[in-house]
């Protein structure tokens, strides 16, 4: 009994972490079949990958996409987060509600709605189209994260700043912003990460030429599966990780602080 | 200073609800209002319509009517227009869009009176139903969409009943992309729960270690996991290789496009979205509730069922909520590993909207799926008394 909750968890984190290893592993095949275990190592699907005009496109798409939506989703969801943390009226805990209602409304249904909205004002298929698309997506996590930083934010600081004579900028800037940055720096990486990751509001928005990362490989698997489509999955998985290095750096930074 | 606070608020807050507003909520609310919005004939036919508000619906229309649709057919037709209204009247009927363009193409070479005319080009004119269809879709409203979604039909009398068996495809869908997600929850759940237990129970270093490798799955991208599942699951891949080593198969076969494929991966992809919610309720749990039940001598099982198991049922339910709203409206894993016959509500909006451009039964699919979603979330509202639910970027 002791030892069977070990073993099981560690089967079920095998099972978590396996089947990305094992892709990696095959983006490394020297052979175009991907049979296990491969015979061999080669980086000729990684040199594919840099040097296939598609790719690097669709590369170049996605983080131009994911910057922009990082930055806009950045600064509003930081401003909402502030003024929700600030705001004394009845109503708060709805408006909440209102603008995280994106994230637990199934992305189908939003992304029909955007395309048929977009449509008509003409702005569907265009790069302004698609990072607001991706921002109504990713601002409630910079909200969330932002707001969560701000619990823990003495708000008399704030009121003695402003005793002072210092303008809601300059508290921000001197007073708010040196406490609560991890939080809008995680918030932030989450907003670069869901915009890079995204694909159903993509399938609906992007235009014809616009080909990002995820709509490039859902094309390139249903077309034709080879381990170019691994080399892209192995470095978009790897750039997973470097987000997820920062955000727990910021997250032990913002810890530590609140001890302290 | 209370009324100045909420000002500059209210200014912080104002673009973001501007931008939610605008890109999302009044998109989904316009969106979902096309599920019952019927405008092709008023548009189209707007003289037809005209003439046909004085008809009892009995016998036949008037001859006006019948002059005013093979005049506005053939201008639709000329005008390149004609394409929605045959759209919407073969989706109610099937072989409307032949009966329109009929009269459309005839044009010119029909002469006064029209009524003869008409029925001699096809004897459907001459049926009070097919006047009937036209008369009822003449809007501004239908419940055609939303009807048709859940296989059922509006009668030429008017009654509501079942479509033919051979054309139900929605029950179907709805009970495949229901019976889909109870599995991927309730497996996740079971799956989740012993992890997360272990990882409260684990002491640093090895908790965080644990909580990395959920964490690590939960950052990369869903379209990056689905892609590896359709590589290891193909024929030549270790899955295969497993399955046959293990006298599970005889012969190696094509598992993308299965629903064991769907299962597998869906449940790989949502996995670590049922655990995190449940390590952060374990971890905060007090423990000397443990100790305090062991000191009053109830054994481990006992412990487990009277102690832990209810005061972390809320991470259980917040943890099983979000892996079922995910995966109620799951389009890309199903899509990608799956058949034909695997795919989910989700995938039948994106081909009602990009293929067929039916809006109308988009729509109304799209109604009964945030239905489906709003329903479990108020559930698992209740249940766990107003926990938050941790987000996922799916």
């Amino acid at each position: 009994m002791k030892l069977t909750l070990p073993v099981v968890t560690t089967l079920i984190l095998a099972f978590l972490m396996l089947p990305m290893l094992a892709a990696m592993w095959l983006s490394f095949s020297p052979t175009e079949v991907m049979a296990f275990p491969p015979r061999g190592f080669s980086l000729r699907w990684y040199e594919d990958f840099f040097t296939s005009s598609r790719w690097v496109l669709a590369t170049k798409n996605s983080v131009i996409v994911a910057s922009l939506t990082m930055v806009v989703a950045t600064v509003l969801g930081t401003m909402a987060a502030i003024g929700l943390h600030l705001g004394q009226f009845r109503g708060r805990a709805v408006l909440v509600g209102l603008l995280t209602l994106p994230m637990v409304t199934p992305f189908i249904v939003t992304a029909a709605a955007m395309f048929f909205a977009f449509s008509l004002i003409g702005i569907a298929g265009t790069l302004p189209g698609l990072v607001l698309g991706h921002t109504v997506i990713a601002v409630p996590f910079v909200v969330v994260s932002v707001l969560a930083t701000l619990q823990t934010f003495d708000a008399n600081l704030l009121r003695a700043a402003a005793s002072l004579g210092a303008s809601p900028w300059r508290s921000f800037r001197r007073v708010l912003a040196p406490l609560i940055w991890p939080g809008i720096a995680a918030g932030a990486i989450f907003a670069f990460a869901t915009s890079l990751d995204e694909f159903v509001i993509t399938l609906f928005l992007a235009g014809p030429g616009q080909f990002t990362l995820p709509r490039q490989m859902y094309a390139n698997v249903r077309e034709y599966m080879t381990p170019t489509i691994l080399a892209a999955a192995s470095l978009l998985f790897v750039s997973s990780l470097v987000f997820l290095a920062i955000s727990e750096a910021l997250r032990l930074r913002a810890s530590k602080r609140n001890r302290a | 200073m209370k009324a100045r606070t909420n000002w500059l608020a209210a200014a912080l807050i104002a673009p973001l609800l501007l931008l939610i507003l605008g890109a999302f909520l009044l998109p989904v609310g316009v969106t979902l209002g096309t599920a019952l919005r019927d405008p092709e004939v008023a548009t189209t036919l707007p003289q037809t319509r005209a003439a046909l508000l004085r008809w009892d619906g009995r016998d036949l229309p008037e001859e006006a009517a019948f002059a005013a649709i093979a005049r506005e057919l053939a201008a639709a037709l000329e005008e390149r227009r004609i394409g929605n209204l045959a759209a919407r009247l073969n989706f109610e009927r099937t072989g409307m869009r032949t009966l329109l363009l009929r009269v459309a193409r005839a044009g010119d070479n029909l002469q006064a009176p029209f009524r003869p005319a008409l029925i001699a080009l096809d004897p459907r004119w001459g049926e009070a139903e097919t006047w009937r269809l036209i008369q009822r879709a003449g809007g501004p409203v239908t419940s055609l969409y939303l009807l048709r979604a859940i296989d059922m039909t509006r009668t030429p009398a008017g009654e509501i009943r079942a479509v033919d068996p051979d054309q139900a495809v929605y029950r179907t869908l709805f009970w495949r992309t229901m019976s889909v997600s109870v599995i991927v929850t309730l497996t996740c759940v079971l799956l989740a729960y012993p992890v997360a237990a272990t990882i409260a129970r684990l002491s640093p270093p090895w908790s965080s270690i644990a909580l990395t490798l959920v964490l690590i799955p939960f950052w990369s991208s869903v379209m990056v996991r689905s892609t590896a599942w359709f590589a290891l699951l193909s024929r030549e891949g270790p899955i295969n290789d497993a399955l046959v080593m293990l006298g599970i198969l005889d012969a190696p076969m094509q598992l993308v496009g299965t629903r064991f494929a769907v299962l597998i991966a869906t449940i790989h992809v949502l996995l670590p979205v049922a655990i995190l919610p449940m390590v952060s309720v374990m971890t905060r749990l007090d423990r000397r509730y443990l100790l305090a039940s062991a000191s009053l001598g109830a054994g481990g099982w006992m412990t487990f069922r009277r102690v832990w198991l209810p005061l972390t049922l809320p991470g259980v339910l917040a943890g099983g909520a979000m892996v079922f709203l995910l995966a109620v409206g799951f389009y890309i894993t199903p899509a990608l590993v799956g058949g034909e016959r695997d795919q989910l509500i989700a995938w039948f909006i994106a081909y009602f909207m990009n293929r067929e451009v039916n809006w109308g039964m988009s729509a109304a699919l799209s109604v009964y799926l945030l239905a489906m979603t709003g329903a479990v979330l108020a559930v698992a509202r209740v249940l766990t008394g107003g926990v938050g639910l941790p987000g996922a970027r799916l």
